[in-house]
């Protein structure tokens, strides 16, 4: 038992470490000079400086680039559950004309690759005049959290019984206050885990929003790639951006530790 | 049993009005370009299936096809079986695990880009971790300019992205199982290896197919990490479909080969996931018994 | 097969067990008979699963010791052990065929082809499989895959013990008839020893030659089933076992003389002047109306008719006091007398059963 103890322990350390160090090397330079960064070689940073952060909280063209992409995260999560609910709820309680082929439908738009859509979508929203919005993100990015988010829901709706709908109809439930009131309850973890996966995906996204966006909506992910080649590489800024682009997805995690395993398992194990 | 009711229709409305908007619209888009020709100022005329022959035939396209077979079938040898092995080995319950999980996770939530621009700093032999130490070792180590290296960057960054995706997934199959098949496999002195194969493997079957699914598709569409990391460079070495696909279509404008390469490209996603999904709702049937 | 010595066994789940709530396991002694079938039986909770744990390696007790005949396993390997297990719910190898799942003990032991081949034969012939055994075993229903689960654990002859954890949980009730039988007769054919860990009393009294009764950590009596029928050792047992279980009336005694909310009882037997909480206990088959109005005045709450005979159910002083009757007996209306046979009143003292004086003085001539 012991020994078997230590060498998992070994082969998990090892695998952290791996994980962890390209990861330490970010914060590493992001707390370095420019000068250091280039001039001399260590494995820490030898004068400390919170200088590339201050350059990120006091420039607008950078900290507004977390906003509108907490924005249009945010904003893409409420839609894509909302209308996924419903639907998960339909493909998990009902039969009906072409459900199977809607549902695979669904999922083959989680199979487009963005780079398919992205001059496409550029002329729609340019067209509607949503170019360079938020809302103009959050609906491209539906394209794939939708189909996501129904197939994780449906997952869960199946496991909980349908006799729990019956009784609550036969209870004089309305349909509406049955999936407020009761259903929804039932499957909050589910719930939980699709708005994970919904924040997930759209907040690491890089190629829509940098097509969709211009200027007022500029996403955090597009002001990186942009400004390294303006300011001809500022290796620090550029690391005090990364390291602050993960704080958030290190959040969502924390909050949802207990919850990891059996949301990556997507309700299906 | 699921009852018969159309009326389930209208629950599905938004869901189809949405995806609609975003996915068939755009999609029309595409396949109007696809048989059309321009020479600007939006006059179109119709070529049939020309583009669609000029791109299966084109040398560019089967050179971005061939690499993105090699790209997906080494990162998929590498991070199911490593996604497995890890797995294994996690903590089961207490702090560790949690802590663990949380570490392990962290990756899959950093912005695509940015994974891109770790590595990309991670690499460098000047003021990068791994290729500072690399060349201080006396290997011969460049990204930038060399291809052999560039790949391996590229294919350890993705192992560095993805393979916590596997590793979260198999350990959700094997918390379910229950202690009883472990103290079973005790009794009945079964090796490590018997119990893997016959009692862990089966029952993370299922997780590992949504796996494969997940990493097939994610890195047949792969795009912000090695356009970071590389460009698609040195050279072309390292330009996979989507990356080539972005080039002609936004970089050089060719609406008429870019919406073609699209659109074969989406099917040839579409056939291979199609062959996933079919697997997985037969497993899904069969234990649903 | 072994004999299974259980030497000032305890086990806590807690790192640091201060007072005796502390323990899932109180300390025991108690020594399993080679070759005898057992039955270990409690309410859940009560511990007969993590006595059993400790008997299969699963678990190490945090105090004392387990022999198996001579031999300290206390911290042996389940592997080393050479013990079999059937649990609550199937263990089967889903993608093994009936054949292999059967073999797998056998085979992993490195055992003979020609002999594994001839011996899984046997078994899947007193299971009732032999018609499916080349079948993968996923798509079989529960019934089945419990079966296999249970021929897996005889499969080996030189096993030291069988232990059974509630194994017929999922199985339908007329085959949970059939196969409790078909273990009983395997165990007279097989002569191993068996533990059978179920809260089913009907179970456990079908099954075994002694059955050990659990509660709350404790063993609390170790008797063949008349035994615990005629003179539970605690009142726990005089309650658990028998439908219903056995009337409990609180009371104060007086030599040969108990007062029951101030109805006095002939016991027959003189009992001293016990101090403590003292109940009697008779169970419902020993009490009967009385005709010339002598015993406890009983008002009549129920009655229900189960067929082979009538419970009726009374009430003396707020005490509730069940009455089995034969299906032709004429229940008075409203209140009547009850009446105890004598020889089948027990005597409690803080829940242990007590011995009458006279009896022991008698032994001790």
């Amino acid at each position: 038992m012991k020994k078997r103890f230590n060498k998992s322990a070994l082969i998990m350390g090892l695998y952290i470490l791996f994980l962890m160090l390209p990861i330490y090397w970010l914060i590493n330079m992001s707390l370095k000079t420019n000068n250091e960064i280039l001039g001399t070689f260590s494995l820490w940073p030898q004068n400390l400086t919170f200088a590339n952060y201050m350059v990120i909280f006091t420039d607008p063209s950078w900290y507004w680039g977390y906003i509108n992409s907490i924005i249009y995260v945010v904003m893409n999560t409420v839609i894509s559950l909302a209308v996924a609910l419903p639907a998960a709820y339909a493909f998990s309680r009902y039969n009906f004309m072409g459900d199977k082929h809607l549902f695979f439908w669904l999922l083959t738009n989680r199979m487009a690759p963005p780079a398919v859509f992205a001059l496409p979508f550029f002329q729609l929203y340019s067209s509607v005049g949503l170019f360079d919005t938020h809302i103009a993100v959050a609906l491209a990015h539906t394209l794939f959290n939708v189909p996501l988010a129904v197939w994780i829901l449906e997952g869960f709706m199946r496991g909980v019984p349908k006799e729990i709908d019956e009784t609550a109809y036969i209870d004089g439930y309305g349909f509406f206050r049955f999936f407020a009131k009761i259903f929804t309850p039932l499957i909050a973890s589910g719930i939980g885990v699709a708005a994970f996966f919904c924040f997930m995906f759209s907040w690491v996204e890089l190629l829509l929003s940098r097509t969709l966006t211009a200027v007022d909506a500029k996403s955090i992910a597009a002001t990186m790639t942009r400004t390294v080649s303006a300011s001809g590489l500022d290796w620090g800024v550029l690391s005090a951006a990364g390291v602050l682009t993960i704080i958030p997805g290190a959040l969502v995690i924390y909050f949802v530790r207990h919850h990891i395993a059996k949301g990556f398992a997507l309700g299906r194990v | 049993m699921k009852t018969v009711n159309q009326k389930a229709w209208f629950l599905v409305l938004p869901v189809l009005l949405l995806v609609g908007f975003s996915a068939v619209i755009p999609l029309m888009t595409v396949v109007n370009y696809s048989v059309q020709d321009t020479f600007g100022n939006n006059v179109f005329y119709w070529v049939g299936l020309e583009w669609f022959e000029e791109i299966l035939h084109s040398e560019r396209m089967h050179n971005a096809l061939g690499r993105q077979v090699i790209f997906t079938t080494i990162i998929m040898l590498i991070e199911i079986p490593l996604g497995i092995f890890i797995s294994l080995h996690m903590p089961q319950k207490g702090v560790w695990a949690s802590v663990c999980l949380v570490l392990i996770a962290l990756p899959l939530l950093i912005p695509w880009n940015v994974v891109g621009t770790i590595w990309q700093i991670f690499g460098r032999i000047d003021i990068g971790l791994l290729g500072y130490s690399l060349n201080a070792l006396g290997i011969d180590y460049n990204y930038v300019q060399n291809a052999t290296a560039a790949w391996i960057t590229i294919v350890i960054m993705d192992v560095w992205h993805w393979t916590s995706l596997v590793v979260l997934l198999c350990y959700a199959g094997l918390q379910s199982i229950p202690d009883a098949y472990y103290q079973a496999a005790k009794i009945d002195q079964a090796s490590r290896w018997n119990v893997f194969r016959y009692i862990e493997l089966p029952k993370m079957m299922g997780v590992l197919l949504i796996a494969s699914l997940l990493r097939f598709m994610d890195s047949f569409m792969i795009y912000t990490e090695p356009f970071v990391l590389t460009g698609g460079g040195p050279g072309n070495v390292t330009t996979f479909l989507s990356i080539d696909l972005v080039k002609m279509a936004i970089g050089q404008f060719d609406l008429g080969p870019a919406a073609a390469f699209s659109l074969i490209y989406f099917l040839t996603i579409l056939l291979i996931s199609w062959v996933f999904y079919t697997i997985m709702t037969n497993i899904d049937k069969r234990e649903g018994i | 097969m072994a004999k299974i010595t259980l030497s000032n066994l305890a086990h806590s789940y807690l790192p640091n067990p201060q007072k005796d709530a502390d323990y899932a396991l109180k300390k025991l002694n108690h020594v399993w008979e080679d070759g005898a079938a057992y039955a270990l039986l409690g309410p859940s909770g009560c511990g007969k699963s993590t006595l059993l744990n400790i008997i299969s390696g699963l678990l190490t007790p945090s105090e004392g010791q387990i022999f198996f005949n001579e031999q300290d396993v206390t911290h042996a390997d389940t592997a080393d052990r050479n013990i079999a297990q059937v649990f609550q719910f199937p263990v089967v190898y889903d993608t093994m065929t009936v054949k292999q799942n059967l073999a797998f003990p056998l085979k992993n032991r490195g055992v003979d082809a020609q002999y594994i081949e001839a011996r899984v034969n046997e078994i899947a012939q007193m299971i009732g499989m032999q018609d499916v055994l080349n079948n993968k075993a996923q798509g079989l229903t529960a019934d089945a895959k419990q079966k296999i689960s249970l021929g897996r654990g005889m499969v080996r002859e030189d096993v030291n013990a069988i232990l059974f954890d509630e194994p017929l949980t999922v199985i339908d009730p007329h085959m949970k008839w059939e196969l409790r039988t078909q273990l009983k007769a395997l165990h007279q054919q097989l002569e191993h020893t068996m533990i059978y860990v179920t809260h089913d009393q009907t179970e456990a009294l079908t099954f075994a030659d002694k059955v050990v009764v659990m509660y709350d950590g404790k063993v609390v009596q170790i008797g063949t089933p008349k035994q615990l029928f005629e003179q539970p050792e605690h009142t726990f047992v005089g309650y658990f076992i028998g439908s219903p279980g056995m009337n409990l009336l609180p009371a104060k005694i007086e030599g040969s003389i108990a007062l029951i909310n101030g109805t006095a009882i002939e016991l027959g037997a003189d009992y001293n002047n016990p101090t403590g909480k003292v109940e009697i206990g008779v169970r419902p088959e020993f009490c009967s109306f009385s005709d010339d109005g002598s015993g406890l005045m009983v008002k009549i709450n129920r009655v229900e008719d189960v067929g082979r005979h009538k419970i009726v159910r009374t009430q003396f002083a707020g005490i509730n006091l069940n009455i089995i009757a034969p299906s032709s007996a004429r229940i008075p209306a409203d209140t009547c007398h009850v009446k105890f046979d004598l020889a089948a009143i027990n005597v409690y003292v803080d829940g242990w059963r007590i011995e009458a004086q006279q009896t022991k003085h008698e032994a001790a001539l």
